[in-house]
């Protein structure tokens, strides 16, 4: 027996930069929660915005200068290899912060119109993009699960805050609920893979699996499944997408574009660094097990699309075929694909954030049958023409930056000879598409015959909606650089 | 056997000889003891006092507020304690760390007393 011989603390070395915007978050959050307690009524709506946009504008800034780093200087990882400092951790971060930024605008108005405290909301907004940036950048299967309960956790509480509406309250149920059970598969997954490997560190998952050749491979397998299963509920792809249409419409509007455009980008950047990074050797493995899941997730979310008469449905399954075609490009297992991933991330969040802040000022949550958008076409012909070319992106019509994307999807999975798989996301765009028009054609062409309250309107989201119109305009023109950053975005594993 | 489950029947000889022991004593009790069944004794056992009241009884929901609250401090602890134990070794470094730790648990009471969640309604 041996005594543990702990003379001294060597403290791993920290990279405090690069924790700076996830720590500029969190104070934030401290922040708001400290002033708002201090103050002697209740704090006012544009103080809690207006940190939180100055936290993720001050953050992004100093991602920014990260990027720059990371060009000149390499990759690396601190604390211990705990956590990667690479273009993919950045591109991730620079995403969730710009989601940041649109979330606390589109919510300003929202959270006055419904009665939220918006300091909690705030906080828990900071929070839960904390959580997001940590996820994306973890190097280690630990700290990414603290990262994505940190982001679960705000998002549960988030829309429960809207706790006036039983529907609400019953969508954060079914999404704790469902959320702590796959977290139960994601943490069975790491066990599994520690088990496997000896470490649950992704760059000495990689560098073990790259050396070693298994006899057995059964514990890795299962390890594997496991974590697919887990992420597979945080990014809602079929079978493991039941909880989604209930839970989007259910949750206050802001939070459900939240929830569609970052939890799902930080489970695909999770989803990329442990099987496209970490789990590369075995691709034959789990590539052809992905390229199901793509496939059945494509065909689900663009025919159950066409079935639902709510709106905030209809878009839930939406985001499922979104995620079917990001699976597309995951599968491929190339640098290629990987890339095209992140470009259609990147495209995908500010696509839905730009429509979920028209369907969040289109009036309450407690439904939204298509028909309150009948005639909008004429009342508001501005709003309306906003959707339409948010709408016509996400089914990917050209000149839009959705077609970009889905362009650079199929070409990924073509390369890798996917064909089956290529033609199945050609054919379920024609079939989503449908779904898309009809809520073009409601706006347009049926008329307008009881009036129903009228959409209310506040410059911050006028400001969301004509941002998120132009970006996807001019990007789907002028698609090289988001290209080109998204290629120098894929992951690397490195010691630090 | 192997040496692992040869481990292991050292825990199976333990839960038996629990087993047997425990039943041996109450069945010696059940044979020495003697047998005068009254009412009284059929009624729950509460301390001695006759008990009164129905069997569904509803706690306050105020209490979370403590179980909470003692989730926090508890976990506080949890981290203080080993932090205590090797203070000399982390330095000033640890003690900046733990100072920023309790500031954050300390600013979440700090909310939750602001908002009234300590006062006893």
């Amino acid at each position: 027996m041996f005594a543990p011989q702990l003379l001294g603390f060597v403290s791993p070395s920290i990279n405090w930069w690069a924790l700076l915007p996830q720590m500029i978050l969190l104070g934030a959050a401290l922040l708001i929660l400290l002033l708002s307690s201090l103050a002697p009524r209740r704090s006012s709506t544009t103080f809690a915005t207006v940190t939180t946009l100055s936290a993720a504008i001050t953050a992004y800034f100093v991602s920014i200068g990260l990027w720059y780093d990371v060009e000149r200087e390499g990759a690396s990882s601190s604390i211990a290899s705990a956590f990667g400092v690479d273009g993919f951790s950045i591109f991730f971060t620079m995403l969730i912060l710009i989601a940041l930024a649109i979330t606390a605008l589109l919510s300003h108005h929202y959270l006055d119109r419904e009665g939220i405290d918006p300091p909690e909301f705030h906080a828990l907004l900071l929070c839960s993009a904390a959580g997001a940036i940590v996820m994306a950048a973890a190097n280690d299967l630990v700290v990414m699960f603290l990262g994505l309960e940190a982001l679960s956790i705000a998002i549960y509480v988030m829309i429960a805050m809207h706790s006036r509406r039983s529907e609400a309250r019953e969508s954060a149920v079914k999404y704790f609920v469902l959320g702590a059970f796959s977290s139960a598969f994601l943490l069975y997954g790491i066990a599994l893979t520690y088990g496997a490997t000896g470490s649950t560190n992704l760059v000495h998952v990689r560098e073990y699996l790259d050396a070693v050749v298994f006899r057995d491979q059964h514990m890795l397998m299962a390890a594997m499944g496991l974590l697919l299963v887990g992420l597979s509920f945080k990014v809602a792809a079929a079978p493991f997408h039941f909880w989604a249409p209930d839970v989007y419409q259910g949750a206050p509007s802001p939070v459900t574009g939240w929830m569609a455009s970052i939890a799902k980008a930080a489970g695909f950047a999770a989803l990329l660094r442990i099987f496209f990074a970490a789990f590369a050797s075995h691709d034959s493995d789990w590539s052809p097990v992905v390229a199901v899941l793509a496939f059945v997730t494509l065909v689900v979310g663009a025919v159950m699309a066409i079935l639902q008469t709510d709106v905030k449905r209809m878009l839930a399954f939406s985001s499922i075929s979104h995620a079917g075609y990001v699976l597309v490009a995951v599968q491929s297992a190339s640098n290629d694909g990987t890339a095209a991933a992140l470009f259609y991330l990147f495209t995908y969040t500010l696509m839905v954030l730009g429509t979920f802040a028209v369907v969040g000022a289109m009036g309450s949550d407690d439904d939204h049958p298509l028909t309150r958008y009948a005639g909008l076409g004429r009342s508001k012909p501005l709003i309306a023409l906003s959707l339409t070319a948010l709408l016509l992106a996400q089914a990917g019509v050209p000149t839009t930056s959705g077609f970009i994307a889905k362009f650079q999807v199929i070409s990924a999975a073509v390369s890798n000879q996917s064909y089956f798989l290529a033609g199945a996301a050609m054919v379920t765009a024609v079939i989503g598409a449908f779904m898309y028009l009809r809520i073009i054609m409601t706006m347009y062409v049926v008329d307008d015959d009881e009036s129903g309250p009228s959409p209310v309107w506040h410059w911050t989201t006028s400001t969301v909606v004509l941002g998120t119109v132009i970006f996807t305009m001019v990007l789907g023109l002028v698609p090289q650089f988001l290209i080109e950053f998204a290629e120098q975005a894929v992951p690397i594993l490195i010691r630090g | 056997m192997s040496e692992l489950l040869r481990s292991y029947l050292t825990v199976g000889i333990f839960g038996v000889a629990a087993i047997a022991m425990a039943g041996a004593m109450l069945t010696i009790a059940r044979i020495l003891r003697p047998q005068r069944p009254t009412r009284q004794k059929l009624i729950a056992y509460e301390s001695g006092v006759d008990p009164v009241g129905g069997d569904w009884a509803q706690s306050q929901i105020r209490y979370y507020v403590f179980a909470v609250l003692f989730v926090l401090f508890d976990v506080e602890a949890v981290f203080i304690f080993p932090w205590a134990t090797r203070l000399e070794v982390y330095g000033l470094f640890g003690l900046v760390e733990m100072a920023i730790f309790i500031f954050i648990l300390v600013l979440g009471l700090f909310y939750a007393w602001r908002k009234g969640v300590l006062r006893w309604v």
